[in-house]
């Protein structure tokens, strides 16, 4: 196709991704290179008959137009990837150099905030992707046997967690573990603990949350392994079994190996998605004892009156290179496949 | 599969109970808050016992019958969800008509050209994709404020429809290659331009691919929160941010029925969805998988 052509074709497309994500990125590095302006403030006098006295205020007009003149707010360099909110670096520095052991370093980093959110979000990446991948498989094998009848109305059912609005599945997943709800009230029960509820246990938090997750996500790899495990060659199979294998050890070595392919591309679609994991965080109500990179982006953007658009842009660019850092091993692999196809 | 009539009885009850332990978890939390909806507060959020929530105590102590609207009433009505379902409604068929139009016509080129600049922007629509939503919506605030465009319907749909872009160029790529170049060059062969070639002969055989990424765009902009919920104000806001106000105003008031209602409400659409169009889904996730 003609060069010309091609770009009459594309260039909606082109134009779309270049004005609404490549500018933002850029927007985003742009703004998290400085802070909002400090209030200004005034004294002013207050005189009633009973005497005067002074009073400090926020001068509104003053600030107005400061923000007219500099919407951006001042520039301050690096100092937002440093401070308290993000790597937070001085801050790392002192524990390091006054604590006491191991368990006491891990409790304070896990109190910064920007480490808070790190370690949650690539835990529920990292364990939410294969756990969510293995119950996938499962299904995938216990759907396979079912007679024809059943197979559509059990995938109609499975589908359901993974098409479902990530916030309204969080709730509804949320009403249930409250302590009022069934769950959470069988919970209770169960452990003999009355006063157990998400809010109050860390631990049972992040346990919910990986559930959820594992939910939500494994029916992404049911479909996929399971139409993977339709064109599965028949004649291999049989051959494995009339050579003496075992269950097992067809799908050892005859199933997992055709499915391969297919586990890497999920798995890299799922651990895009699960790096983002935000929703959950809103619906569970679980911020105090679990957060995320995107939820701290989220958390600072939405406050009414003062948005912390510097602090939201550091930690969004501290993301996206993040999100660099897990698809790099892929994109050094389609580039090495398509210079290979290309010699 | 011909070894499912020689399975041990014991291998058979394992499978079946796991199969069935599935299914509950993936369908009874629906069931459940369906059934809830409604309710009574004091029965779905049973201070006693969640048996008060199957049989409806409280409920039939209020109300004078075992099913109370009141939910749905105090959601649609006295806090205009509707409103926001007609947002919603605008929006996901905006996002998902122009993402197609604008996709089919890149998709197709990336397909038909095999220069390396067609391949660059292959990886980087891959690398777009992978970006959190959010990350890209503290980068649009600013700027949408000082233009003034915050808050509005037809800067949100662009906004997804732009998100959505790297995803259709993908899928829609992947399908056109599977469409023979032949046809095409055979009917520039016979005196059409490009695009006439696309549009009289490609475009009749196009629909299926079409349409299955259409579900995923619709899919894209329903259940979309991170942008909706930042870039809409209060009174254009869609279903789903609107679900999460409920959730800080309404829940305070004791009356969190009206959030209950409003999620199954949006829940429908989606269940509808499935129940239409489960083997496009199926079939798209697997193309997705096969080719990417």
């Amino acid at each position: 196709m003609p060069h010309r052509t091609f770009f009459a074709f594309i260039l909606p497309s082109i134009l779309a991704m270049a004005l609404f994500i490549t500018l933002p990125i850029i927007s985003v590095v742009v703004q998290s290179l400085f802070v909002q302006h400090e209030a200004v403030l005034i004294t002013v006098e207050n005189c009633t008959p009973f005497g005067c006295e002074t009073q400090t205020r926020v001068d509104t007009e003053a600030m107005a137009k400061l923000q007219e003149e500099r919407p951006l707010g001042q520039f301050a360099g690096f100092a937002n990837y440093f401070n308290r909110n993000h790597l937070a670096l001085s801050e790392i520095a002192s524990i390091l150099s006054d604590n006491q052991g191991i368990g006491d370093i891990v409790g304070r980093v896990f109190n910064l905030p920007f480490y808070k959110a790190l370690s949650f979000t690539l835990v529920y990446c990292f364990l939410v992707t294969p756990l969510a991948m293995a119950l996938g498989f499962a299904i995938a094998l216990a759907v396979n046997t079912l007679p024809r009848l059943l197979k559509g109305p059990t995938i109609f059912v499975s589908i359901l967690p993974m098409i479902i609005t990530p916030l309204v599945g969080s709730l509804i997943l949320a009403w249930m573990f409250n302590p009022t709800g069934i769950l959470g009230a069988s919970l209770q029960s169960l452990t003999g603990d009355p006063t157990l509820s998400l809010r109050a246990s860390p631990v049972l938090t992040w346990i919910v949350l990986l559930a959820y997750g594992v939910w939500t996500n494994g029916p992404f790899s049911f479909v996929v392994f399971y139409a993977g495990l339709q064109t599965v060659p028949q004649d291999t199979v049989e051959s494995a079994k009339i050579d003496g294998a075992s269950r097992w050890e067809v799908i050892r070595h005859v199933i997992i190996p055709h499915l391969a392919p297919l586990a890497t591309f999920v798995a890299l679609v799922q651990l895009m998605d699960n790096f983002r994991v935000f929703e959950p965080i809103v619906g569970f109500s679980a911020e105090a004892n679990a957060t995320s990179l995107s939820w701290l982006v989220f958390n600072d953007l939405v406050g009414q009156d003062s948005q912390l658009f510097g602090s939201a842009a550091a930690t969004s660019v501290i993301t996206i290179i993040g999100v660099l850092m897990l698809v790099a091993p892929v994109l050094r692999r389609t580039w090495r496949d398509f210079t290979q196809k290309a010699v | 599969m011909s070894f499912a009539s020689r399975r041990p009885a014991a291998l058979h009850a394992l499978v079946v109970g796991f199969l069935i332990l599935w299914v509950v978890a993936a369908a009874f939390p629906f069931a459940w808050t369906v059934w809830g909806s409604f309710k009574a507060e004091a029965d779905f959020f049973s201070r006693q016992s969640w048996w008060m929530a199957i049989e409806g105590t409280r409920t039939q102590a209020q109300t004078g019958s075992a099913f109370t609207l009141a939910g749905y009433e105090g959601a649609w009505v006295k806090n205009e969800f509707w409103k926001a379902a007609i947002n919603t409604l605008i929006v996901t068929l905006s996002v998902t008509i122009i993402s197609l139009t604008i996709g089919t016509l890149g998709g197709y080129a990336l397909a038909r050209s095999s220069y390396r600049y067609a391949f660059w922007i292959l990886i980087a629509a891959l690398v777009f994709r992978a970006m959190p939503h959010i990350t890209l919506v503290s980068g649009y605030m600013l700027p949408f404020f000082q233009l003034n465009i915050w808050g509005v319907l037809p800067t949100t749909i662009i906004v997804l429809v732009a998100i959505n872009q790297p995803f259709t160029l993908w899928m829609l790529h992947s399908f056109f290659l599977s469409i023979p170049k032949d046809l095409d060059e055979s009917a520039m062969v016979d005196g059409c331009t490009r695009f006439q070639a696309f549009r009289l002969v490609i475009m009749p055989v196009m629909w299926p691919g079409v349409i299955t990424t259409g579900l995923f765009s619709f899919l894209l902009g329903y259940n979309d929160f991170a942008v909706t919920s930042m870039l809409l104000s209060q009174d254009n806001q869609t279903m789903v941010p609107k679900i999460a106000s409920f959730l800080g105003s309404i829940q305070n008031e004791g009356n969190v029925m009206y959030a209950v209602a409003a999620v199954v409400s949006a829940t429908v659409p989606l269940f509808l969805l499935v129940l239409f169009f489960q083997r496009q889904i199926v079939s798209g996730l697997t193309a997705g998988a096969v080719k990417g």
